[in-house]
């Protein structure tokens, strides 16, 4: 999304990224004309009229569960994206028994959360299994 | 359900509920809520709609229409820029 109208992105897909992405970008480009979006989520930047390089991840229910706010120069990391929604996925798929430590990704350690892992996490757990 | 027509008049992209706000009334709420924001992780998103263009096609998107799935909302600044 960004203030940008959906016949900017139609030409900018047609003309730029249809040569990056075989058959162009597969997911909806929204237009958020007047900023009302990006203000609502608190990225659009009134002094530039752009909205800044903000990235929510939003779960079934509707709930943010995760974002990240970078200013203009500085891209992304999708592999680190991908990697939250399913450490995400795996929190909610537990409900919230088994939570993923730093670095996590599918197949590592997770954690058991409760009384009895409070100050013993370094029994199960170090900054060698990221 | 008849598909809206998307077309330069169709309003932008608009918080679901949302009232348009009078110039006085905005600018007077903007000194009022510095600081404020009803945005946070583990609380829900605000629904919105706005046009899309989508695989050769306008369109329009409702953010509550996703529910049940997983997703993922990019802001950038702008199109034909580099980053």
């Amino acid at each position: 999304m960004s203030v940008d109208s959906q016949f900017v992105h139609k030409m900018w897909n047609d003309h730029e990224l249809s040569k990056m992405v075989a058959g162009g970008v597969p997911f909806p480009m929204l237009a958020d004309a007047a900023g009302h979006l990006g203000t609502a989520f608190g990225v659009y930047d009134d002094q530039a009229g752009v909205d800044v390089r903000g990235r929510f991840i939003i779960d079934p229910d509707g709930v943010i569960q995760a974002m990240e706010v970078l200013t203009p120069p500085v891209g992304r990391r999708v592999a680190e994206t991908i990697r939250q929604i399913k450490a995400f996925q795996h929190v909610r798929a537990t409900k919230g028994a088994e939570v993923t430590p730093s670095g996590w990704e599918p197949g590592k350690k997770v954690l058991h959360p409760g009384p009895d892992l409070v100050g013993r996490v370094w029994e199960v757990w170090s900054p060698a299994d990221e | 359900m008849e598909e809206p027509a998307i077309g330069c008049a169709r309003p932008t992209g608009s918080v679901v509920g949302a009232r348009p706000a009078a110039k006085n009334e905005a600018s007077t709420r903007e000194k009022g809520e510095v600081g404020v924001s009803s945005i946070m992780v583990g609380r829900p998103a605000p629904d919105f709609t706005a046009p899309a263009y989508h695989k050769g096609a306008f369109t329009q998107v409702k953010l509550s229409d996703l529910l049940g799935k997983w997703v993922v909302l990019c802001f950038y600044p702008g199109d034909f820029t580099f980053v």
